[in-house]
């Protein structure tokens, strides 16, 4: 048990740490980096708590996806990241409301669990009895809620067409490779035999 | 013997399992790197390989006691501990994706149920080493190598993804000695033979082996992601990315070549202890990709780019429906 308050305080310590890094540090690159191991801590406490199927997909995709694609995109940025500092005191006030907001919500949270000790038995446990949770998840998503999830999922689909569409540009005067059409050639549309007759050239 | 094995304490217990997966995984590796110089030069009608010690057998250690004699230079406009953590993490991940691999039956480090999406994290979390790594070098070659192996990796896990899904269908759990126990019947590279030949396609790009070796490729960009690195951080590079190879196959072998379990259970054969199975067959998987490398010419980049997106990522998730429909119609689907 003492192992696990152990690994409880320090991977909470340092995703606290790396996310006040993440909006910090001066260097864009070294913000994702931070980004990247606040994700990793997190999957560190949902393991700790049994949710290990929760953890293993936001490694899988936040940090093996999402967190690559930031980092492609800030590595070939080319902005002087000095100047984009100046509104910060400008956006202080509205990101402190936003930030306090949370705060409050999450301070409410918490404190059901003592106002309404009940409460917390209604909530959905991380580990359900006699089944694993990857199985719970999939009872719950693809059994009990199946239509919802797969609307959500068509909404998605949407939204990745329209993205598509809107950088989709058709280029005039580009040479494309048709592989099909390569692998289609015969040896006789191509290549002809001759005979040359010494100094008489073709 | 065993009686004081177990007064050891269980933290200690689980170093010496450690070191005894990892002392061997190391000499594996620098035989590796022999064993390729070795099968390569016979392909091409060369000897290799064959002054230091009997058949050359102490080239790789003579190789890494060179290196670690060399000096370490850092670049005057590098990101110094960007630059010096990329090889750590490197090597880092190429050794701890080893704790849930099956050697044996129960012959596990960490026996955890979602075993098989560890495994899909660590390997997609490799880029990060070679990206980190383009980056930090502050060089245009270093760069462009870094990026091409990005956009390499992040396209073949896609696939690689569907495949294990495919995989998983027929097994009915996540967990590794599971997928290893449901193969005793049949290994799966047999029902799922397209897949198996995706899947091994896909771990040569993860691994950035030939003939997807662009991110390196010296023609173009004298040495890719590692050009500014010499001595010890370029050997972690090195010992990262045979590791890894040396870990997709071990994945290869425990999808579809059956893991542990002799071809058929008959009485010479299950004599042989599994986890001795287990290791044919990686260096099966092994001989496949130098095999490769000395075969095949290196790909285009648009060609590879195309190859994953256009040809695996649909064929893969053809199968994947194929699959679920027939083992749903047939009433086979596993529980």
């Amino acid at each position: 048990m003492a192992l696990t308050a152990i690994a409880f305080y320090a991977f909470a310590a340092i995703l606290l740490a790396s996310a006040v890094m993440v909006i910090s540090a001066k260097n864009p690159v070294h913000s994702v980096l931070f980004l990247i191991l606040a994700f990793f801590n997190a999957a560190g406490l949902f393991v700790l708590i049994g949710a290990e199927f929760v953890a293993m997909i936001l490694v899988i995709v936040y940090v093996g996806a999402v967190a690559v694609l930031f980092l492609f995109v800030v590595m070939m940025l080319d902005i002087n990241f000095q100047e984009l500092r100046h509104g910060f005191l400008q956006y202080l006030p509205i990101g402190g409301i936003v930030g306090l907001v949370l705060a409050v919500e999450l301070v409410l949270l918490v404190g059901v669990r003592f106002s309404a000790p009940g409460a917390a038995s209604q909530g959905v446990t991380p580990t359900p009895e006699a089944v694993t949770n990857t199985e719970a998840l999939g009872r719950i998503m693809y059994t009990d809620y199946v239509y919802a999830f797969q609307a959500s999922g068509l909404i998605l689909l949407v939204a990745m067409i329209g993205a598509i569409v809107l950088t989709l540009r058709h280029r005039t005067g580009v040479r494309r490779q048709s592989i099909s059409q390569q692998l289609d050639r015969k040896r006789g549309d191509v290549l002809a035999v001759r005979k040359v007759p010494s100094r008489g050239g073709v | 013997m065993l009686e004081l094995w177990n007064q050891v304490p269980p933290v200690l217990q689980t170093v010496v399992y450690i070191l005894v997966i990892i002392v061997p995984l190391l000499v594996g590796m620098a035989m590796l790197t022999y064993f390729e110089r070795k099968v390569m030069a016979s392909m091409q009608l060369r000897q290799g390989p064959a002054l230091v010690g009997p058949f050359g057998l102490l080239q790789p250690f003579a190789d890494g006691i060179k290196l670690l004699g060399k000096e370490t230079v850092i670049p005057a406009g590098a990101n110094r501990v960007v630059f010096v953590a990329a090889p750590m993490l490197t090597f880092f991940l190429a050794l701890v994706a080893w704790a849930v691999i099956p050697f044996g039956e129960g012959m596990v480090l960490a026996d955890i149920n979602v075993g098989i999406l560890y495994l899909f994290a660590i390997s997609s979390l490799g880029v990060y080493g070679i990206i980190m790594a383009g980056w930090a070098s502050n060089s245009k070659y270093a760069f462009l190598g870094g990026l091409r192996s990005a956009a390499q990796m992040v396209s073949y896990e896609v696939s690689i993804g569907l495949v294990i899904i495919t995989v998983l269908l027929c097994v009915g759990s996540l967990n590794l000695s599971d997928v290893v126990e449901a193969q005793r019947t049949v290994w799966f590279c047999i029902p799922l033979f397209p897949m198996f030949i995706v899947f091994f396609i896909s771990a040569l790009a993860e691994t950035n082996r030939a003939p997807f070796d662009l991110p390196e490729g010296e023609s173009e960009l004298v040495g890719g992601y590692n050009v500014e690195y010499s001595s010890m951080t370029f050997a972690l590079f090195f010992l990262g990315e045979y590791i890894n190879m040396i870990l997709m196959s071990g994945m290869t072998t425990v999808l579809f070549l059956g893991g542990w379990l002799p071809p058929v259970d008959v009485a010479p054969l299950n004599w042989i202890p599994g986890p001795i199975w287990f290791v044919l067959k990686i260096i099966f998987c092994l001989f496949v990709f130098v095999w490769v490398r000395a075969t095949l010419p290196r790909y285009r980049y648009d060609q590879l780019m195309r190859l994953g997106w256009k040809v695996f990522l649909p064929f893969s998730l053809i199968w994947v429906v194929l699959t679920a429909g027939v083992l749903v119609a047939f009433d086979w689907l596993p529980k």
